[in-house]
């Protein structure tokens, strides 16, 4: 008879799976996302991956990790360092140690730290439990052992057995903080739906998991439970960011009543949009994986000028390739979105790896005036209503958008409530009228927008010509007289200065802070997470995050003004700060400013702005 | 018969040198266009950047004067996104193979049903005066004052590698041959490159002198058409024959050649290697062959897109953003 464990319950907790690229430690963490937020817990996960496909079995530099943070209520980040720790070979253990807390519960598969797998993981002796100076909780079980030994009869080759080592961990995992298997069992029935057999291997070993750490007590005194206290109720999905980009971009299109047209080259971390887009013919979307990125942005031009919402997707160095297309859509006035998922530069920098170093680049990385208006994403279901939101802003503006995401939060997940399109505001281009029929030239402006009207060819009576000569401002014709340039120049700058951007919001001591944190795009969940923390210790922090940062919010200054101390926190070398400091009179803000490639780390954060505070 | 004119498509005053090429090939595209009858809002032109790309300025239909290089690109997503649309890309020796080569041979192997045009005057005349991909090796100008070391493309064989299915040649100042040539593309379904021969007067003059007259052409050029033998000549006396693995002129009715010898020309012929020899004759010992040297028939990119996207609209069970939703693994919170 085996005693009854100790069950505490826990507000949150980060688990990381961690073992070789072919482990299936992404699928096993995202099952357990999965059941828990179906459970109405607060999920956020960050996939932590190699740049090479398939480094050497057992390598160090082969080891791919899975960190998903679990919360009783809303979660704004994948955690900093984790509670469990789950490392399915020696290499695992070696790299991912770091990341594990001094608390954390350590799961190992004793039959991957063998000889051989000690010597790939570099490790001098025979013991690296004690070679690491680890004093954690270590469940030393030989999952392999137990695997085959559970698949003995299931007629499976040693391979396909071996592919279901990550359920056995995920089992084990399951049973320490008390889940619900049969919400597991439904989705694996679905994902191998054609392969039944598979699905019921994955599901008895998610059980042998399971029961060996009920059985066992897997050497730990107690188990865990992460009830949920706030329920928002609705229907949910887990989705990652470069998912909500190209569900954004399919919701715009049919708002817009417009084909969606995207152009494209491969590149990491950006082709899942292309991957996602390319899949959904149902809904008219047309991909076209082009030559080259310049190919990409170029056809998209193309696109848009014959009506089509365009959108080209790709990463920093293909926005190098882009600018050029990119201004021609800025001179021509055409309605384009580029999707920049921000990576490690410069050049092929950390191409797995997450900065917000382009930002200068989105801005300013033209020839000549080229304003154009760049919308950040905060995470990765904020991508969903920042691509609609960029989409919207381009179509009704006449005007190319760039769209920030970048690695952490394009890979990252979360549980998003299913929208309701219905609810969505309305997309209405600025199309020609009846009325301008024979007499249409194309940059006549709406007076108040300043936006000139679209005539998609095809119609009888709006035949115009477009193109990067610079043009004169009422018949259309090339012109390079000096006043008409400078005319057009300012007149392309004023509309984009004139679209509408929601006002800056601050969170946190809104009146009384003593310093207030501003930050842009996907470290939104980190600096509201280290803002949440200081509140909760006593000092007054409040928050300011950007959202549109061309045009930048009316209240902008007001709000950058108003707090005694501000700190721009970003991860780069303080482009947002220049750029800020450019557009604000008199504004000097204290800086954290970091380029690692990995996400911010809330308590770095605490520690650095409690300095700030002190100062 | 077509209910337009050359006049309806024309709008504005060139500014092309005078004697420029240019002038020519413009006067024959819209005669060509007239001809053909697609009402002009149904046209897009597109352009690069150079003086030929100049061109869309002087059309009255939808048009677009884009950046060096990328016209091809730019066409492939217009018409991808609006197929109705009869797409005229207009490029230069410079634009369409140096800068812009990598969009050239894509949107050839593609096969996207626009009329690619090329107006080859081996030089770059915009930028005054420097050596382009066609010109000779050897070549003396601006920028290669001690002559190119390097050997030219020579356009077909780029058309041909990159698996084209049309090519056709015509000298710009021959508007019947011109226009005959620019029908053809038209009609042609796919990627259809036209290399029309021109002439820049103030950079490289008598670039193709051999054949820019109508006198020259008799001696040193082959009118092919296809289903007819290859008799060239002013009195037609010569002809080509297969010799080895090439070529042959031959004079009638010496050596007992009669035309029943000639070879017929067959540009709808799948295997393009006979094609692309006749493509490839030069001067002074080949003449050089205008006219559609190669028409066969291919899907498009295009139709090829738009099939697939009905195909699997059909197939699939969502067809709006709702049900797209709906595909999801997706959990309640009550």
């Amino acid at each position: 008879m085996v005693e009854q464990t100790k069950v505490t319950t826990l507000d949150k907790v980060v688990i990381r799976f961690s073992g070789d690229s072919g482990d299936g430690m992404q699928s096993a963490g995202n099952i357990f996302s999965t059941i828990s937020a179906t459970v109405g817990n607060g999920i956020s996960t960050f996939p932590d991956y190699p740049a090479d496909i398939r480094a050497p079995q057992g390598s160090l530099t082969g080891v791919s990790g899975f960190q998903v943070h679990i919360g009783s209520g809303k979660v704004f980040t994948p955690g900093d360092k984790c509670d469990v720790l789950v490392a399915m070979n020696a290499a695992a253990l070696k790299t991912q140690y770091k990341f594990a807390k001094s608390t954390a519960c350590i799961i190992i598969d004793t039959d991957c730290f063998q000889k051989a797998d000690l010597e790939k993981a570099a490790f001098k002796t025979d013991n690296p439990i004690e070679e690491m100076g680890i004093k954690q909780d270590v469940i030393a079980a030989p999952i392999t052992q137990m695997v085959k030994a559970c698949l003995a009869d299931s007629g499976m080759d040693n391979k396909s057995m071996l592919k279901c080592r990550n359920m056995f961990a995920l089992g084990l995992v399951c049973w320490l903080f008390n889940r619900d298997l049969a919400i597991a069992e439904n989705f694996l029935r679905e994902k191998f739906a054609k392969k039944p057999a598979i699905a019921e291997a994955n599901i008895k070993v998610i059980h042998a998991g399971y029961d060996y750490g009920h059985n066992t007590h897997a050497s730990v005194d107690h188990t865990y439970k992460i009830e949920t206290k706030v329920k928002v109720p609705g229907k949910y999905m887990d989705i990652s960011g470069n998912k909500a980009t190209a569900y954004g971009l399919i919701a715009a299109a049919e708002k817009a009543g417009l084909r969606l047209f995207l152009g494209s080259y491969p590149i990491t971390p950006a082709t899942d949009i292309l991957h996602e887009l390319s899949k959904h013919k149902s809904l008219g979307v047309t991909t076209v994986q082009c030559e080259d990125e310049i190919s990409g942005c170029a056809t998209a031009v193309g696109a848009s000028f014959a009506g089509a919402l365009a959108v080209t997707s790709t990463s920093g160095p293909g926005v190098c390739l882009k600018s050029e297309a990119m201004n021609l859509a800025v001179i021509t006035e055409l309605p384009l979105v580029v999707v920049n998922v921000q990576r490690g530069g410069p050049s092929t920098g950390l191409p797995t790896k997450s900065e917000q170093t382009d930002l200068l680049q989105a801005l300013f990385g033209r020839n000549g005036e080229s304003p154009m208006p760049v919308i950040a994403a905060t995470s990765p279901t904020h991508c969903f209503d920042a691509a609609y939101e960029a989409c919207k802003m381009a179509l009704e503006h006449m005007t190319p958008v760039v769209l920030l995401t970048d690695a952490f939060v394009a890979n990252g997940s979360g549980a998003w409530k299913l929208p309701d399109l219905a609810e969505y505001p309305a997309i209405n281009p600025p199309y020609v009228t009846p009325e301008m029929k024979g007499n249409y030239t194309p940059y006549q402006r709406n007076p108040e927008t300043g936006v000139r009207y679209w005539a998609i060819p095809g119609q009888e009576g709006y035949m115009h010509i477009l193109g990067g000569l610079e043009k004169d401002s009422n018949t259309g014709a090339i012109s390079t007289d000096p006043d008409n340039h400078d005319l057009m120049c300012r007149l392309r700058a004023e509309k984009v200065d004139k679209i509408p951007v929601a006002d800056l919001k601050v969170e946190g001591c809104v009146d009384d802070a003593d310093l207030l944190l501003v930050g842009f795009g996907g470290t939104y969940g980190h600096l509201y997470s280290a803002m949440e923390e200081m509140n909760q210790a006593g000092k007054k922090v409040a928050l300011a995050h950007f959202v549109n940062l061309n045009p930048l919010p009316k209240n902008t200054a007001e709000v950058l003004k108003k707090y005694k101390k501000v700190v721009v926190a970003e991860q780069n070398l303080g482009q947002f700060a220049g750029y800020l400091r450019m557009k604000v009179d008199g504004f000097v803000p204290y800086q954290y400013n970091e380029v690692k490639g990995q996400p911010f780390v809330v308590s770095d954060l605490v520690t650095a702005f409690t300095e700030i505070l002190n100062k | 018969m077509s209910e337009y004119t050359a006049k309806d498509f024309k709008k504005g005053q060139p500014r092309w040198c005078p004697g420029c090429g240019d002038h020519f090939f413009l006067a024959s595209l819209h005669k060509a266009m007239a001809e053909l009858g697609v009402a002009p809002h149904d046209i897009a032109v597109i352009s690069g950047i150079g003086c030929s790309s100049r061109l869309p300025y002087y059309m009255n239909t939808y048009a677009m004067q884009t950046i060096h290089g990328r016209a091809a690109a730019i066409s492939t997503g217009f018409k991808v996104a609006n197929p109705n649309m009869t797409v005229w890309q207009i490029s230069g020796d410079g634009d369409g193979l140096a800068i812009g080569g990598n969009h050239f041979i894509h949107a050839v192997r593609r096969n996207i049903d626009i009329n690619m045009i090329l107006l080859n005057n081996r030089i770059y005349g915009l930028t005054k005066g420097q050596y382009s991909p066609t010109s000779p090796r050897g070549f003396v100008s601006k920028s290669s004052p001690y002559g190119t070391v390097e050997d030219p493309f020579r356009p077909a064989e780029l058309c041909f590698g990159a698996r084209g299915r049309f090519f056709a040649r015509a000298v710009a100042t021959d508007a019947p041959g011109t226009v005959e040539v620019l029908k053809a593309a038209a009609n042609h379904k796919g990627a259809a490159v036209c290399e029309i021969l021109q002439n820049c007067v103030i950079f490289n003059d008598g670039t193709h002198e051999s054949v820019y007259s109508k006198e020259g052409r008799a001696k040193n050029a082959i009118y092919l058409e296809h289903g007819k033998p290859m008799l060239f000549g002013e009195n037609k006396e010569f002809g080509l024959v297969q010799e080895g693995f090439g070529l042959k002129v031959v004079k009638l009715g010496e050596n007992g050649i009669t035309e029943k010898d000639i070879l017929v020309h067959d540009a709808h012929c799948q295997d393009n290697t006979l094609q692309l020899k006749l493509a490839l004759m030069e001067g002074p010992d080949f003449p050089i062959a205008l006219g559609v040297i190669r028409d066969v028939e291919a899907p498009t990119y295009n139709d090829a897109v738009h099939e697939q996207l009905d195909e699997v609209s059909a197939k699939k069970k969502y067809h709006n953003f709702q049900e797209l939703l709906l595909t999801n693994d997706i959990w309640e919170v009550k």
